[in-house]
């Protein structure tokens, strides 16, 4: 198992500035724990594809669905244990890819 | 008396050519896709070989078709953090008719077919997700649910890709486990047409290159990296195993393409090129062990939903069989429609067109490659660093005397250890 360093993670929200969204404010599609198991959430924050989980220079998690790309691989990964809802967005909402 | 002969859900590479498929049977179809236009939510490399959909549509129709461009060449890279070996294929035949494979951009791809499909009659509605599915007393799927409304039909296709949420409620299908799937992450970069052309070595603007790259792409676990040629735009991504990264990977997979992109093996290739898309999708690699069963009581699952997809680590494969096992969902449907009976009994023909077909044929030849794969560790970090010291060994010279090859070669190889080599040597040829 990982601990994960800062080196072994980058920060792409400057890249999904350029991505087409439309955020659904009322509604989070996905839901995690960010209180549980310190080991799942570091899985998330290797796997997740627009790096969303994220830890601060305190150790502090957070997520943020709203910059999500849709795919599902923190429900695979962690379906059982610290993502507690994973559901498509409501109508019309979400990522919108113009190449894809 | 049902709303619609047939629901499809998704407009991927699937749903849109079973829709047209049933539509142009005469049969009344609806096409849901949850994104805003067909191809809203997909992604892919990518790359698709055109034979399956040669079977869909006539000549005249496919060469509208705005495919990015035929793919003339096939590039391989063993990398290392220092280092790039690569393969460069090309040939007459990967131009011949029925042959060939092009470059996609699903957004724009995926629209057409769904264009085709509206044309054909289908009714299309967009932006609306499905939430689950709509079943008699007997648990026959009968329809689908959206928000408040209900939609019913004699039979439902479900393409709703590699994330789907109600194959689980079709046939009960189990949530593949993360050793079975891949994460990958893509950025589109633009680039005037002949900047790409240039760079790829390409005949014309009509032609570009698929580009592998295995090892330090993924800093050593199991993935790879891709570049897919589009006409104005580079497709560079990294699809990396989702079990192996999260326990074993040594950079996030956005850490990975990042690392990629300034790799002096790739960096070039995007020179001056301004990003315009950052997307993730995931990838079916578990083959046949994994797939969910694809004919249920009402519901026929297709392409990705189905999990058909093959990676072999020099190719990976996954739209051209959509394309095929939308097309026989079509055909099994209209055919359980016209005979009155679209229960998991009436609608078995479909299990035997994929049967018959390459699809599920490759996917049996092919049952062996994923576990071997995944074992196959050696590859991604190993390999491409003895190549990288032998390559060195033949091609650079510092003026000192040379020594004979064997002398040269030895330690490298035995470093890695000959048993390992044929043993991982043999264990490919097996499982290929």
């Amino acid at each position: 198992m990982n601990t994960v360093t800062k080196e072994m993670v980058i920060n792409v929200d400057e890249y999904l500035a350029l991505d087409k969204y439309e955020v659904d404010e009322k509604n989070a599609h996905i839901e995690v724990d960010t209180d549980g198991s310190d080991a799942e959430f570091e899985k998330l924050m290797l796997v997740c594809p627009a790096g969303l989980y994220k830890r601060d220079d305190d150790g502090k998690k957070s997520f943020d669905y709203a910059g999500c790309l849709e795919c599902g691989t923190c429900r695979i990964a962690c379906g059982d244990t610290i993502v507690t809802k994973w559901v498509n967005p409501g109508p019309s909402m979400g990522v919108e890819y113009r190449y894809g | 008396m049902s709303d619609y002969e047939a629901i499809v859900v998704g407009a991927g590479c699937a749903g849109t050519v079973a829709a047209y498929e049933l539509a142009k049977a005469g049969k009344s179809v609806l096409l849901v896709e949850r994104g805003n236009f067909a191809g809203a939510k997909n992604m892919s490399g990518g790359r698709i070989y055109v034979h399956s959909l040669r079977k869909v549509f006539p000549e005249e129709i496919l060469n509208e078709c705005p495919f990015e461009r035929r793919i003339t060449h096939e590039r391989i890279s063993l990398m290392a953090p220092d280092s790039n070996f690569t393969i460069d294929f090309s040939s007459e035949e990967m131009k011949k008719e029925g042959r060939e494979s092009y470059s996609v951009l699903r957004s724009v791809f995926d629209q057409w077919l769904a264009e085709q499909a509206e044309g054909a009659g289908a009714d299309c509605i967009f932006g609306i997700p499905i939430e689950s599915l709509l079943k008699d007393e007997t648990g026959k799927v009968i329809g689908v649910v959206a928000g408040e409304d209900e939609i019913t039909a004699d039979v439902v296709i479900l393409a709703d890709g590699v994330n789907s949420l109600l194959a689980k409620e079709a046939v009960g299908a189990k949530r593949p486990i993360a050793s079975q799937v891949a994460v990958g992450v893509k950025e589109v970069f633009a680039l005037p047409e002949d900047t790409i052309t240039n760079r790829v070595l390409a005949d014309s603007s009509d032609d570009g290159a698929a580009w592998l790259f295995v090892g330090d792409a993924t800093h050593g676990t199991f993935g790879g990296g891709f570049m897919y040629t589009n006409r104005e735009s580079i497709s560079l991504g990294i699809v990396a195993g989702i079990e192996a990264t999260a326990t074993k990977g040594k950079a996030s997979v956005t850490k990975m393409l990042a690392d990629m992109k300034s790799h002096p093996g790739v960096a070039p290739l995007i020179k001056d090129a301004h990003l315009v898309e950052h997307s993730g999708h995931m990838v079916h690699e578990g083959g046949l062990q994994s797939m969910p069963e694809f004919v249920g009581d009402g519901v026929l699952i297709a392409g990705d939903a189905a999990m058909m997809c093959i990676n072999l680590g020099y190719m990976v494969r996954g739209m051209d069989y959509a394309v095929a096992s939308g097309q026989m969902a079509a055909q099994a449907s209209i055919r359980a429609i016209d005979r009155e009976d679209t229960s998991k009994k009436g609608l078995e023909h479909y299990r035997e067109l994929l049967e018959s077909s390459f699809v599920m044929q490759d996917l049996r030849q092919f049952s062996n490659v994923p576990q071997f794969m995944a074992g196959f560790d050696r590859m991604f970090g190993v390999y491409p660093e003895m190549i990288r010291d032998i390559m060195n060994s033949l091609f650079v010279i510092d003026g000192a005397p040379v020594r004979p090859m064997k002398k040269t070669l030895r330690p490298i190889v035995k470093g890695v250890g000959t048993m390992n080599i044929a043993r991982d040597g043999l264990g490919a040829l097996k499982a290929l």
